[in-house]
């Protein structure tokens, strides 16, 4: 049986983590590596980093970070953040990334979608969407730049659309939960998963394991993202396995059990 | 040593990595005169299928890819590299493969209950005793992320099956091939299991 995911999202800048994380004994708790090894040990099933790196000169920055994390980890790992061509897909992925996460640029030219699709594969191209409920309707609307520009699409309309532009999953945050540790939006989850025949990742909101569970079984997502409860040491990735697991949730066995 | 085909479709440095982590000499390349002087052979890829197939016609990586093949010594295929030794696929296509095994390569039929691609954790359950599987549990969890699967003309190439939605062959052992649909390289500690087992192995 497919197990459902638990993924880990470091925000990155200038190769750093931003905000830091709290785990103990790391040699340097601003490198992203070191976190994505505590992760592995861990058991997390997958790593997200999102790249927040503002200036062009930087950008390059991410590339070490994915390159330094492949030679030391070997699970997967998405990155997204400023994936606007496809150089950007190409260098990511021969730097070790399996997915990459596209944002604006699909706004901006949602053919861009297919051309990576087509290029690469649908399975490693992650279209993120960023969504804020409408406050005058049943109804989200698309937003970018970090939920500050509405762009008029519906989000469910871009998710089908997106779909069929060729991308392999849809990594959906709720603008209005993100940052809250309240839970995520499982109406907008469920509704997203429901309307489209790709993976749906939640993300936007989580405080406690409970709001995973609830992701995996009110949002029907196939996998959930957190940031915070993982960096500042609320729960770890075997707590959180172990507190699904008895709930009925299928997780996987951390992989040292799995030998003979 | 080790070659690991570059035909231009990425992630060819976290097998690598895999290969030196585990201690073993791995080489990524595309000269023919590598690929024939190598102990053993490995196929990754990702993407689709029949850009893959064009590249590797491009770069004239077929005729290395039979010859090491014939020769006898430990090949791997991985995800893509497992599909493209099949007859043909019908991902964009029909394209044709390399027609080593036989049989096609088809989508898994996706639906609301059904997400497709298959990507995450999932159970590979052991049809034989297949020398890369020693010392990995039967029904451990690999990943997977794939839309296409493999289905033979003799099921008997079978190593392992996998269930998504219904059984699907997810790794093929045939003579000094063994072809995995999942991700040994991405797989953690029973990935590198995998891999160590490979560069072990004499075919």
């Amino acid at each position: 049986m497919l197990t459902k995911r638990i993924i880990p999202c470091l925000d990155v800048k200038d190769g750093r983590v931003v905000k830091g994380v709290s785990f103990l004994n790391l040699r340097d708790a601003g490198d992203p590596v070191e976190a994505a090894v505590v992760y592995d040990r861990e058991g997390a099933d997958e790593l997200c980093f999102l790249d927040i790196t503002a200036s062009h000169e930087n950008r390059k920055t991410i590339l070490d970070v994915v390159e330094r994390t492949a030679a030391r980890v070997f699970m997967p790992v998405t990155v997204g953040g400023g994936v606007r061509t496809l150089d950007d897909v190409r260098n990511l992925l021969n730097a070790g990334a399996d997915k990459v996460s596209i944002n604006t640029a699909a706004v901006e030219r949602p053919e861009f979608v297919k051309e990576a699709a087509q290029r690469f594969g649908t399975q490693c191209i992650v279209v993120a969407i960023d969504a804020k409920r409408a406050a005058d309707a049943d109804r989200w609307d698309v937003f970018t730049h970090g939920g500050r520009r509405s762009t008029g699409l519906d989000v469910m309309d871009w998710a089908k659309r997106m779909e069929g532009y060729g991308a392999g999953e849809i990594l959906l945050t709720s603008m209005d939960q993100d940052g809250r540790q309240s839970g995520y939006d499982l109406a907008l989850t469920a509704a997203v998963s429901e309307r489209v025949s790709i993976p749906v990742i939640a993300s936007g909101g989580v405080g406690t394991l409970d709001h995973l569970y609830d992701g995996f079984v009110k949002g029907k997502a196939d996998a959930v993202l957190a940031a915070s409860i993982f960096h500042f040491r609320t729960y770890t990735i075997p707590q959180a396995k172990a507190y699904l697991k008895e709930r009925g949730i299928p997780v996987r066995r951390a992989s040292v059990e799995q030998a003979v | 040593m080790i070659a690991i085909i570059d035909y231009g479709m990425g992630n060819l440095r976290s097998v690598s990595k895999a290969f030196e982590a585990v201690g073993h000499q791995a080489v990524v390349t595309r000269d023919a005169r590598v690929i024939g002087n190598a102990s053993h052979v490995v196929l990754p890829g990702v993407g689709a299928f029949g850009d893959c197939m064009a590249n590797i016609e491009q770069y004239g990586l077929v005729e290395p890819i039979r010859a090491s093949i014939q020769s006898g010594k430990p090949f791997l295929g991985i995800c893509l590299g497992l599909q493209l030794l099949f007859t043909e696929s019908e991902e964009f296509g029909p394209h044709k493969g390399l027609d080593i095994i036989s049989g096609k390569v088809r989508r898994f039929a996706a639906g609301s209950a059904l997400k497709v691609p298959h990507i995450g954790w999932n159970q590979v359950h052991h049809q034989r005793a297949c020398p890369l599987l020693d010392g990995i549990a039967d029904g451990a969890e690999w990943y997977f992320v794939h839309s296409y699967f493999v289905d033979p003309g003799d099921q008997h190439v079978a190593a392992t099956t996998t269930t998504y939605g219904m059984p699907f062959v997810s790794s093929v052992w045939k003579d000094n091939i063994v072809a995995c649909q999942f991700h040994p390289e991405k797989s953690q500690a029973v990935g590198l299991q995998l891999i160590k087992n490979f560069g072990a192995w004499k075919g």
